[in-house]
């Protein structure tokens, strides 16, 4: 097992397999806690750890784990760790887990966990399934901090709770604007995204399942018999 | 008593949707709402299995999992036994048995409806919309009938939201979109236009 292979691993899911643009996973979170910068890192934080480990123990043990029930095994040990990240986010950080209330417990059925566990864990060894974890979750992260920076910064005008941007209700210049901060704003911020990916990845454009028809020619004037 | 569930039933459903209003089981929302029929058969695994999860959720954490719930049936050493601490594990391991049970229910008893739901049963296990809503349940402190109408009223919801999604896929096939939101993009952006709407049932109070 080479050493590119394991950077392949950590590097593809940032732009060019990114769970979130083009895997479809875990998208769920990424609207709903996006409002603020801090919360959004400790979100990204508890995320990444959850699918780098929840990726190593499964594939540790993926040759005992018969087919029919492995649903319920990779369930058990994703529900651990959440558990475990729960508890630690409650005993040190208090605030921020009142504020991300149910969706840290989310993180269970969040599909990127799953989803790599299936496509990845059960197939390759142990510590390239753990790189593979850690490649998605900052994939993740990478999607959901631009996100929040995009609404904090033009929503509130702060960034992790500095003041970047004066407010008027402060004193300052800066008008916020609300819409930013309604949760569906994240929807349409993150399908700009995709949007920009896309372009710079052209491979990733999916086919429309109808086109345009080509205008049709111009009738050949030289032809034409002229009717003067 | 009826005024209150229905009041309930359509607060779950409009005011506070599952899909629109707390973006819960997007990922399944946005894969499968390319075709109406999908969608619906979707829709209608999803109420089933959340009319039948929450209201067991339910039971769990009331008679179990809550501050001192065992000392009432167990007797009074069991009095300060809070198990809340392993609350997600159960609720998940209750989804993934109900599901499992009623796929094999399905399959020998109602094989229409079991080749009609086909891969997307499985799948329930994993749509955070399930989960969230048991867990909401546990945050709103239902009882056991409210928990009922939660149930139905949730599932509902997203059934509902998905089935428009995809009518509204269905016609946007036909139109003429940029190159880089084709699919996913414009998808992404017509769900944070729906989800606008629905915010306008906010004002409602019941």
């Amino acid at each position: 097992m080479s050493l590119k292979r394991y950077q392949e691993v950590i590097i593809k899911p940032l732009i060019d397999d990114n769970p979130i643009a083009l895997q479809i996973l875990g998208i769920c979170s990424a609207l709903a806690v996006t409002n603020n910068l801090t919360v959004t890192l400790v979100m990204c934080l508890a995320l990444t750890t959850v699918v780098s480990f929840s990726n190593l123990f499964i594939s540790i043990i993926r040759n005992h784990i018969p087919s029919s029930i492995r649903i319920i095994v990779q369930m058990t040990i994703i529900a651990s760790l959440v558990m475990v990240v729960d508890e630690i986010l409650k005993a040190y950080d208090y605030e921020t887990s009142k504020k991300l209330s149910v969706f840290v417990g989310l993180i269970i059925t969040n599909c990127i966990v799953m989803g790599r566990a299936e496509a990845f864990a059960m197939k390759e060894k142990p510590l390239l399934s753990f790189f593979d974890g850690l490649g998605n979750g900052l994939g993740y992260s990478l999607i959901l901090i631009g996100v929040a920076i995009i609404r904090e910064l033009f929503g509130s005008g702060t960034l992790m709770g500095y003041e970047i941007l004066p407010l008027v209700s402060n004193g300052g210049w800066y008008v916020g604007n609300n819409l930013l901060l309604l949760p569906p704003s994240s929807f349409i911020i993150i399908g700009l995204f995709i949007w920009a990916i896309r372009s710079i990845r052209p491979e990733q454009v999916e086919d429309p399942d109808f086109k345009l028809a080509k205008h049709s020619t111009a009738p050949d004037l030289s032809k034409r018999e002229l009717n003067v | 008593m009826f005024e209150h569930y229905l009041s309930l039933f359509v607060t779950t459903v409009f005011i506070e949707n599952i899909a629109l209003s707390v973006f819960l089981g997007m990922c399944t929302f946005i894969a499968i709402s390319k075709k109406i029929d999908a969608a619906f058969g979707l829709g209608i695994a999803v109420i089933v299995v959340c009319l039948i999860t929450v209201p067991l959720n339910n039971f769990l954490y009331n008679f179990v999992i809550r501050d001192g719930a065992l000392g009432s049936w167990l007797g009074p050493s069991f009095a300060d036994v809070n198990l809340q601490f392993i609350g997600l594990i159960s609720y998940i391991g209750v989804i993934a048995a109900v599901v499992q049970i009623l796929e094999m229910f399905l399959d020998r008893y109602v094989p229409a409806l079991y080749n009609a739901l086909g891969v997307f049963l499985p799948l329930i296990t994993v749509n955070c919309a399930i989960l969230g809503a048991s867990l909401f349940m546990v945050e709103k402190d239902l009882m056991f009938g409210e928990s009922v109408v939660y149930g139905l009223g949730a599932g509902f919801g997203w059934a509902l939201a998905i089935v428009i999604l995809a009518g509204i896929r269905e016609k946007l096939k036909y139109s003429d979109i940029p190159d880089g939101l084709q699919g996913l993009g414009a998808t992404f952006i017509i769900v944070g236009l729906m989800s606008f709407g629905f915010m306008s049932f906010g004002g409602i109070s019941l």
